[in-house]
């Protein structure tokens, strides 16, 4: 890269608003100068005035848990070696605790600042949802390199199969297998949820499968059109469905419904048992632990083999392939796992909405999830879980009472939700631009944005 | 050595390429398409032909904005998501503008449509042109060394913020705009109208595809771009100034984007926010099918989506009708990707694309 020369025209020409514009890569250029201390120093004073803002803007519970975390963060290093061995455990468990007890503490959390009320249990169920579809389209953008943005097809396809096999839908089978709070004389095929959530999967996998052979052997953008094509086909199936050469497979626009609840013995999911094991409760606890297994295998993935050639592809196809790696079965492969996790999480949301309609399945599904993925930090878990609960959070409820704040604070009449999307779509475009590693970034995937890796030209054409 | 190669296990889709067969499906698929076409020509001749011919005039307005997608493609190897939002804002423009502004409609004289509709045009041109080049000073030229993916990304955030420009200005529903032209029948095969206001559609778009093909291959700033297409590098060791060029590129490109956003609004009368999303689709669709970087080729696969399209809704023999039509526009993009990638008229790549 030879950016002298680009400088020295830069300045000759430079616009006034270069100024202000230039501003992020002037501070990145500073940060750069410094040396690893003073990058320890800043790291500390920004994450401070970071836990600040959130004690003072939002609310002091969060601010208080993000600062712990921090903390831990900075002591584990300093952890004795005899010990060091369990650091990577540290934060996943607390996290982990932290959400799984949420239920019993969110009533006495109060509201927050600016953002409303904490997510209710309904909420977290549809970020842990959106959590397991993004943390499976990040196998296939942020481990892969693969742009999908058809992954609505995969999410369809598993609510459509548990749509299929546990509801009234084909009323002229009557077939029980483990079903839970489903009459025995209720027509129609009712397969338990837990069977089905595997089920959908492996359907899952085979139509990424089957979408992805012909396709796979594109260039990125053409495979990012093509996987566009798919999301928008299936759905309309999904429309058409209603009579298909006189069979009626989808129920057409009006939608399965309702579908059977998981469950376990006598309690399913839908009416709940006694107080403390609500509806609300037992879905958030049933979608914790799918999340958690996604994640569990999404960073096992990452280190296998199979997770190596994932990113040896990502960085450089042709070195990749001339390797010895297979790029056909290797792509085929992150599509496929993917997919599976689109079609698990797909299943478990029609069951907890206990409906599936052709419109829930449109593009703006799959860029939305596509959005958690970047703003999270491509190719990293944690940041792509914590992209998916965030901004599901603000679909959910946090823009509304965003905009409640705003309305109330300076006599307007907005209607924030109503400006959901442009608002999603600056996200994507301020994020890629200022910061396209994501907020919490991957190593690796940092030093790819900023050293462009992939497709550097050999010499510089920014005049 | 060739134990080690042995032990590579061909997949058998390899083998399924290699052996030939791929071809000869892709051409039975244009073999059934065209006795498909053939019966139904035989049984209701009358509807093939008024299908036609609407058929091409749909095709050149998909063709202005499949020109957009293929200009920006054949310089920066960028699918620009945005064309399609841009397109729709187009149409949105030729609303505001020509009939909320200047007030045309049914009842407008001679006189008033042609100046109104020449002065509407003016505006939808310089500010999709406008509109598509900042989008590329903002979005894509920050990202110019970044990896291939992310001004892709930025593409598409992009379209989502003009989606929700549109879905701000012209509301959830359709809006649906006074029958400007008028639409009295010039000709009638078999029983079936063809309107003045088709027709006019239709003409209109032919200057413009004329004016570009001279810009692009006898002025100095096509020869620029051409030289810009081929290789940034050497092009800019040459004194073309590559960001200018992208930026012209950009211009023609969205001007091409508002033309047809008013011939839209004109042709179908009713405009949408979503618009954008699925005619760029299309329009996507026919430049992939004619070579994308290809501008006959654009305009061809325009032309032959839009017969498709229409034989589709209108045919009575096996026809799938109007609910497939996305449907099959995309299988027809999938098909092209798998058996055709390089298009009708595009070279082959080394890369598949």
């Amino acid at each position: 890269m030879t950016q002298d020369t680009g400088k020295v025209v830069d300045e000759i020409r430079d616009p006034w608003y270069h100024r202000w514009a230039g501003l992020p890569r002037e501070w990145r250029r500073r940060y750069g100068e410094l040396d690893d201390r003073q990058r320890f120093q800043v790291g500390i004073a920004w994450r401070s005035l970071l836990v600040i803002a959130l004690i003072v803007g939002i609310d002091w519970p969060l601010g208080v848990f993000v600062g712990v975390i921090f903390a831990i963060n900075y002591a584990l290093p300093r952890v004795p070696e005899r010990w060091s061995k369990y650091n990577r455990f540290v934060i996943p468990t607390l996290v982990a605790i932290a959400a799984l007890t949420y239920p019993l503490y969110v009533a006495n959390l109060g509201s927050m600042k600016l953002l409303g009320d904490y997510p209710a249990l309904g909420t977290m169920v549809i970020m842990g949802v959106y959590s397991m579809m993004a943390v499976g389209l990040n196998i296939v953008v942020g481990y892969a390199g693969l742009l999908d943005l058809g992954y609505v097809a995969f999410y369809a396809m598993g609510a459509y199969t548990a749509a299929w096999f546990a509801s009234v839908q084909f009323a002229h089978r009557n077939f029980h297998f483990g079903a839970v709070g489903v009459g025995t004389n209720t027509p129609g095929i009712h397969v338990s949820i837990w069977l089905l959530l595997i089920l959908a999967g492996l359907l899952t996998l085979i139509v990424g499968v089957v979408i992805g052979l012909p396709t796979l052997r594109l260039r990125g953008d053409y495979l990012a059109i093509v996987t566009l094509g798919f999301g928008e086909i299936l759905p309309q199936v999904a429309r058409n469905g209603d009579n298909l050469g006189g069979f009626n497979l989808t129920n057409g626009p009006n939608g399965i419904t309702p579908i059977d609840p998981p469950g376990f013995g006598n309690v399913n999911f839908l009416s709940g048992s006694g107080t403390f094991w609500t509806s609300e409760r037992l879905y958030f606890w049933g979608v914790f632990v799918l999340v958690a297994i996604t994640i569990f295998c999404s960073l096992r993935l990452r280190d296998s083999r199979l997770g190596r050639a994932w990113i040896a592809i990502r960085e450089d196809e042709t070195a990749a392939a001339a390797m010895g790696v297979p790029l056909m079965r290797t792509k085929t492969w992150a599509y496929a796992t993917g997919a599976f996790f689109g079609g698990v999480a797909g299943a478990y949301f029609a069951s907890f909405k206990q409906s599936t309609f052709p419109n829930d399945f449109s593009f703006n599904i799959s860029a939305f999830i596509l959005s958690m993925v970047i703003l999270g930090g491509m190719g990293n878990v944690w940041g792509v879980v914590f992209g998916a609960c965030f901004l599901a959070f603000l679909n959910q409820q946090g823009l509304a009472d965003i905009g409640h704040s705003i309305n109330n604070t300076f006599g307007t009449t907005l209607d924030v939700p109503k400006y959901q999307f442009g608002i999603y779509g600056l996200i994507i475009v301020v994020t890629m631009l200022l910061r396209p590693e994501g907020l919490i970034p991957s190593q690796r995937r940092k030093a790819e944005f900023h050293e462009g890796v992939a497709d550097t030209p050999l010499y510089d054409v920014q005049a | 050595m060739a134990t080690e190669a042995s032990r590579q296990p061909v997949s058998w889709f390899r083998g399924f390429y290699a052996a030939g067969v791929v071809p000869w499906i892709g051409r039975g698929l244009v073999l059934l398409l065209f006795v498909w076409l053939g019966v139904n020509l035989v049984k209701t001749p009358g509807d093939f032909g008024i299908l036609l011919v609407e058929g091409v005039t749909l095709g050149l307005v998909y063709g202005l904005i499949a020109l957009g997608y293929s200009l920006v493609y054949g310089i920066l190897e960028l699918i620009n998501f945005a064309h399609g939002d841009v397109f729709m804002l187009g149409s949105w423009m030729a609303l505001y503008i020509g009939v909320q502004k200047i007030g045309l409609d049914e009842n407008s004289s001679g006189v008033t449509i042609v100046w109104g509709l020449g002065l509407t045009l003016l505006c939808c041109m310089a500010f999709c042109g406008l509109l598509n080049a900042s989008i590329e000073r903002v979005a894509y030229r920050p990202l110019r060394n970044a990896p291939r993916l992310a001004p892709l990304i930025t593409a598409i955030g992009m379209s989502f913020i003009l989606q929700d420009v549109g879905l701000n200005r012209l509301g959830p529903a359709p809006v649906s705009l006074p029958n400007i032209l008028p639409t009295s029948t010039v000709f009638t095969i078999g029983g079936n109208a063809y309107g003045w206001d088709h027709l006019i559609v239709a003409l209109s778009a032919l200057p413009v595809l004329a004016v570009l093909v001279w810009l692009v291959q006898r002025t100095r700033r096509g020869r620029g771009m051409r030289a810009t297409a081929q290789d940034q590098e050497a092009a800019a060791m040459m004194g073309i100034n590559v960001n200018g060029t992208i930026w012209f590129t950009f211009l023609i490109a969205g001007a091409l984007a508002g033309v047809a956003g008013l011939l839209y609004a004109l042709y179908s009368t009713n405009i949408q926010f979503d618009q954008g999303f699925t005619l760029g689709l299309i329009a996507f669709t026919s430049a992939v099918l004619g070579g994308i970087g290809n501008l006959p080729g654009a305009v061809l696969g325009a032309i032959i989506i839009g017969l498709i399209q229409q034989f589709n809704e209108g045919l009575s023999w096996h026809a799938p009708g109007s609910d497939w039509t996305q449907s099959i526009v995309f299988a027809i993009l999938i098909l092209i990707l798998v058996f055709r990638p390089e298009g009708l008229l595009g070279e082959r790549t080394p890369e598949g694309g």
